[in-house]
C-alpha cells in the first residue's frame, strides 16, 4: 500500500512541478475541446473548490473538454467517466496538463 | 469536513433476537442518478408511502420490503441523491441526518444499502468511503450492471467485495435481477461492522494527525477530524495544536485541506484498478453522440424551444377537456347535492363553498398531472441537465441559475408546479428568487379576464388599419410580466437575497430509455403532495370567501337600483334576444340573479368594495370592480363569475358569454358616464399580469418556505407593483388623452 503511494505521490508532484514550470500546464477551461489532459491541482478554495474534489476533479484525473453550451458558457468536461457541466470561472481554477497524443 | 469518520450516537446496533421482533429499518443511499429510486420501486412495489420531511420540501419515500417470509417486512427509506456526507443542498443533509441517525422522524437506519453505479464507478465510490467511516452496517447494490456489460466493463464483484471489505451484490432493478440475493446480505449485514478507513493520508499530514492525537485528540478519528474540520475544537490546548499543525502544512502546501479528499480518491483508483476489467473506453459513448445534435450550438436551443412548445401545446389545449369535465362534474354535483338538501344557508355553505372549493383545486389537477409527466419524463431521460446547461448563460443575466428555467417554463401553465419544480435548485436563496418572481408569468388563469376585456372593447380594433389591437395587448401582458419578473429577480439578488452568482457544478447524466413505471410513480406521488397542501388551504379561503359573499343576510329583499335595472333591460334587448328561451323560465332566472346582486351589494364583500372604491379610483375602477377584485383574489377567474353576479347576468356566463360583454359596455358610473372604457379595461388587465391573487400560489409557497413570511411579502410586493403600474397606465394614458 505504502509503495503504491509513494508511486503515487510522486507522479502527483512530477505534476504540480509542470503546473508551475511546464509549458504545457493550462488552466482548464483553455484547454482544447477533444484534447485529453489530466488535472495538476485545484486551485479554487470553499465550497465549490470541495464540490468539485468530491465529485472526482482531483489531482491525477482524467479530463476532456467537450464542449462549450451555444453561449460560451458554461464548459462541459468529461471527469473519468462521467459528464459535468461548470462554468468558466470555476474552470479556471482548475489547472491541467495536456497528454501526450 | 464535519463528517469525516463521524460515528453515530450508538455504534452497535441490537443485532440478532432484537432484530427479529422489530422491524428492520433498511436506507437506500447514493449519488443522484445512481439507481435509488429504480431498486425502491423494484423491492416495495406499491407498498409506498410519501411525505415530505418536516420544514423542507424534500420528498420522503418510504416503503415495505419482505426480506425473508419469515419475518415483518422491513421499511425500506428512499433517500435523496448526494454526492458527500458533507451536506451542500437541503437534500443532502437530510440524507446524511438520515444516515447519522439525526433525523427523529426515522430511527437510524439498521442497514444502509449504498446504491454504485457500476458504469461510474471512482465517483460513486468517494461516498462508500465516507459511508464505511459513518459506521453503520452497508452493504453495495452495484446498480446498472446491464449498462456496464454492454460497454464491455466487467466487474468482479467479490473482488469488490474483499478490498471494501463488505458485500457486494450487482443488481438490474428492471429485470429484478439480484434483488432476492440483495435481501440475503442485508439480513446477513444486520448487526455488524464496516471496517474502518483503509485510505492513507499522505505521511506528512499523517504525523500531524498522530501528534494531534498525541497531544490530547481522545481518538486518532478525532485528531483527523480537528485538523480537516471548518470549525476548530472548543478547548484552548487541543485548538492551539490544531492551529500550529495546520499553519506547519500550510507552509509547505497552501492547498493542504484538499489531503483527505486527494487520498480517498487514491485508495478508489487503487481498489478500481484490481476490480475492473476491460478497457476503459475514452471514446465518446452514444450519449456524446446523442448530445452533439441536443446542445449543438444551432440545433440545441432549436430543439429546446420544440419541446417547451410540446410541453406548452399539452398544458394548453390537451388539459383543457378533462378540465372542463371536472369542472362540470364539481358544477353537477353540486346542483345535485342542492336538488336534494333543503335550501338554506347549509346546502349553500356545502355547494358554494366546500364543492367549489375542492373543485378549484381538482380543476387543476389534470394541468399538473401532465407537467409533472413531462417534468418526470424529462428528467429521466437525462434531458433536463441539458436544458439547464443550454440556458445557464441567460439565466445568469439576471443572477438565477439554469436550474431556474423550468420552474419558470412551467409557470406559464400555473405557478404551483412552478413552484413546486424549484426544489432541485440548491441554493436557498436562488430557490427563493425564482419563486417569487414565478408568478409573475401569465398563468392560464389569466386568460379569461384578458379574454373578457378584449372581447368587450378591443376586437376589430386595429393599428394602422391591420395589426390586431388585441392580439397585440395580449402579447403585451405576456411581455410585461415577464420583463417585471426579470427586473424584481435582478433587485432581489442584489438586495434582501444578496449572494455571489451560484456557482454551476452540474453533472450531465448519461441519456436512458425513461422508465414508464418511474415515471408514472413520480406523477402519482407529486401530484398527490399538490393535492394535499394545496387543498386545505383553498378549501379554508373559498368557505371564507363564500361567507363574506353570503353575508350578512338581508331579511328584504333589495329592489335593484334604477341602473342595475335599465342594465339588465338593455340586455335582454340586445343579449338575450332570439335565444329562443322559454319566456317564464328566463324571467325566473334573471329574478334569481337579481336576488344574488343585490344580496351581493350589502354582504361584508360588497360592502368592502365600497370601502376600496377611494383606493382603486385613481386606476379607475369603480366599486363593482371592487368587489370582483376581491373574489379575485381567492382565484384571478373568479372576476368573470363575480362581476356575472355583480351585472345581474347570471353566475354561469364565461368571458365569451355576449351578455356579460354588453353589461360591461354599458355599465354606469352614478353621473351616467360609462364604468368601463378601453383605458380602465387595459388598467385592469395590468392589474392581472402584475398581481399574486391566487390563493392557491400563496398556499404553496407557504408550503415550500415553511412560513408565512414569504408569501405574505409575495403578495405584498406584487400588490405594490400592481397598483403602481396600473396607476401610472390610468393616469398616464388620461394625461395623453386617452380614454
Ligand atoms: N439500464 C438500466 N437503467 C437503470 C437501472 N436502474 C436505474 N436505471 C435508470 O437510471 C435512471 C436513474 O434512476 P433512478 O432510480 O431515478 O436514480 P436515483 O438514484 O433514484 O436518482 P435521484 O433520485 O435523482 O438521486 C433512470 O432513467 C432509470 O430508468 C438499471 O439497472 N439498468
Ligand atoms: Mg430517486
Amino acid at each position: 500500500m505504502s509503495l503504491a503511494y509513494a508511486a503515487a505521490e510522486q507522479i502527483v508532484e512530477v505534476l504540480k512541478r509542470a503546473d508551475t514550470a511546464g509549458p504545457a500546464a493550462v488552466s482548464l477551461d483553455a484547454l482544447e475541446a477533444g484534447r485529453h489532459a489530466r488535472v495538476t491541482a485545484v486551485r479554487g478554495s470553499g465550497a465549490v473548490a470541495r464540490r468539485l474534489m468530491e465529485m472526482g476533479v482531483v489531482p491525477g484525473a482524467p479530463v476532456r473538454v467537450v464542449k462549450s453550451a451555444p453561449l460560451g458558457d458554461p464548459l462541459e468536461v468529461r471527469v473519468r467517466s462521467y459528464h459535468l457541466a461548470l462554468r468558466r470561472s470555476e474552470a479556471q481554477t482548475v489547472s491541467v496538463v495536456m497528454n501526450d497524443e | 469536513m464535519s463528517s469525516i469518520l463521524e460515528s453515530p450516537p450508538q455504534a452497535d446496533a441490537p443485532a440478532g433476537a432484537g432484530a427479529e421482533t422489530r422491524q428492520l429499518v433498511v436506507a437506500l443511499a447514493g449519488n443522484p442518478n445512481a439507481g435509488k429510486t429504480s431498486i425502491f420501486n423494484a423491492l416495495t412495489g406499491l407498498r409506498q408511502k410519501v411525505a415530505n420531511y418536516p420544514g423542507v420540501t424534500v420528498e420522503r419515500k418510504e416503503g415495505l420490503w419482505t426480506l425473508d417470509a419469515e419475518l415483518p417486512p422491513a421499511r425500506l427509506v428512499d433517500l435523496p441523491g448526494l454526492y458527500s456526507l458533507d451536506a451542500a443542498s437541503i437534500d443532502e443533509e437530510i440524507a446524511r441526518d438520515i444516515l447519522t441517525g439525526r433525523m427523529e422522524e426515522v430511527p437510524a437506519p439498521d442497514v444502509v444499502v449504498a446504491v454504485v453505479d457500476a458504469t461510474n464507478l471512482e465517483r460513486n465510490l468517494y461516498l462508500v468511503t465516507q459511508l464505511l467511516e459513518a459506521g453503520r452496517p452497508l452493504v453495495v447494490a452495484l446498480s446498472m450492471v446491464d449498462l456496464a456489460e454492454r460497454s464491455k466493463l466487467e466487474i468482479d464483484a467479490d473482488g469488490l467485495s474483499s478490498a471494501l471489505g463488505i458485500p457486494v451484490v450487482p443488481i438490474t432493478a428492471k429485470t429484478k435481477r439480484g434483488l432476492d440475493e440483495l435481501a440475503r446480505a442485508v439480513l446477513a449485514a444486520v448487526g455488524s461492522k464496516p471496517p474502518c478507513a483503509l485510505w492513507r493520508l499522505s505521511p506528512k499530514a499523517e504525523a500531524e494527525v498522530r501528534r494531534l492525537y498525541a497531544a490530547g485528540a481522545p481518538s486518532r478519528e478525532e485528531a483527523l477530524r480537528d485538523l480537516y474540520s471548518d470549525e476548530l475544537p472548543a478547548d484552548p490546548e487541543r485548538r492551539a495544536a490544531v492551529e500550529a499543525a495546520r499553519a506547519r502544512l500550510s507552509g509547505s502546501d497552501p492547498q493542504w485541506w484538499q489531503e483527505p479528499l486527494t487520498a480517498r480518491y487514491r485508495w478508489i483508483e487503487e481498489v478500481t484498478g484490481g476490480a475492473v476489467r476491460g478497457v476503459k473506453d475514452e471514446r465518446p459513448g452514444s450519449t456524446e453522440r446523442i448530445d452533439r445534435f441536443v446542445t449543438h450550438r444551432f440545433f440545441g436551443p432549436i430543439l429546446l424551444l420544440l419541446v417547451m412548445a410540446v410541453v406548452f401545446q399539452a398544458i394548453f389545449s390537451w388539459a383543457t377537456l378533462p378540465m372542463d369535465l371536472i369542472d362540470r362534474a364539481f358544477g353537477a354535483l353540486g346542483e345535485a347535492v342542492r336538488a336534494h338538501m333543503p335550501v338554506g344557508l347549509l346546502t349553500d355553505l356545502v355547494v358554494d363553498g366546500v364543492i367549489a372549493g375542492v373543485g378549484g383545486v381538482l380543476v387543476f389537477l389534470p394541468q399538473i398531472l401532465l407537467l409533472f409527466f413531462f417534468i418526470a419524463l424529462l428528467e429521466d431521460s437525462g434531458y433536463m441537465s441539458r436544458a439547464a446547461f443550454l440556458v445557464d448563460r441567460l439565466m445568469r443575466g439576471v443572477g438565477l441559475h439554469g436550474k431556474a428555467f423550468m420552474p419558470l417554463l412551467s409557470s406559464f401553465a400555473c405557478a404551483i408546479p412552478g413552484i413546486m419544480a424549484t426544489r432541485t435548485i440548491e441554493n436557498p436563496k436562488d430557490r427563493l428568487a425564482t419563486i417569487l418572481i414565478a408568478p409573475f408569468m401569465s398563468c392560464s388563469a389569466r386568460l379569461p379576464v384578458y379574454t373578457l376585456m378584449i372581447a368587450a372593447f378591443f376586437t376589430d380594433v386595429r393599428l394602422f388599419g391591420f395589426v390586431p389591437v388585441g392580439v397585440l395587448l395580449m402579447l403585451s401582458m405576456y411581455l410585461l410580466g415577464i420583463v417585471v419578473a426579470i427586473v424584481v429577480a435582478w433587485i432581489l439578488k442584489h438586495t434582501i437575497l444578496k449572494a455571489p452568482p451560484p456557482p454551476l457544478v452540474l453533472e450531465l447524466p448519461p441519456y436512458r430509455v425513461p422508465s414508464l413505471v418511474n415515471v408514472l410513480y413520480t406523477m402519482r406521488t407529486r401530484s398527490w403532495l399538490f393535492v394535499k397542501r394545496a387543498g386545505t388551504v383553498i378549501l379554508t379561503i373559498s368557505i371564507l370567501l363564500w361567507a363574506l359573499m353570503t353575508f350578512p343576510r338581508s331579511a328584504v329583499k333589495p329592489v335593484p337600483d334604477a341602473q342595475e335595472g335599465a342594465a339588465v333591460q338593455e340586455m335582454r334587448e340586445t343579449g338575450l334576444e332570439g335565444k329562443g328561451e322559454s319566456a317564464p323560465l328566463t324571467a325566473k332566472a334573471e329574478g334569481d340573479t337579481a336576488d344574488e346582486g343585490a344580496q351581493l351589494q350589502q354582504s361584508y364583500a360588497g360592502r368592502l368594495g365600497h370601502v376600496l372604491e377611494p383606493l382603486i379610483a385613481p386606476l379607475g375602477f369603480d366599486w363593482k370592480m371592487g368587489i370582483g377584485l376581491v373574489a379575485s383574489f381567492a382565484a384571478r377567474e373568479t372576476i368573470v363569475s363575480t362581476l356575472s353576479i355583480v351585472y345581474n347576468v347570471g353566475k354561469d356566463t364565461n368571458a365569451e358569454s355576449p351578455s356579460l360583454i354588453e353589461a360591461v359596455r354599458n355599465a354606469k358610473r352614478p353621473d351616467g358616464s360609462p364604468a368601463w372604457t378601453p383605458l380602465v379595461a387595459v388598467s385592469m388587465m395590468v392589474f392581472f399580469v402584475l398581481a399574486c391573487q391566487c390563493m392557491s400560489t400563496v398556499a404553496v409557497v407557504r408550503r415550500e418556505t415553511n412560513s408565512w413570511r414569504w408569501p405574505l411579502f409575495m403578495v405584498a410586493y406584487m400588490l405594490v407593483i400592481a397598483y403602481v403600474a396600473s396607476f401610472v397606465t390610468y393616469q398616464g394614458g388620461k394625461l395623453l388623452g386617452l380614454s
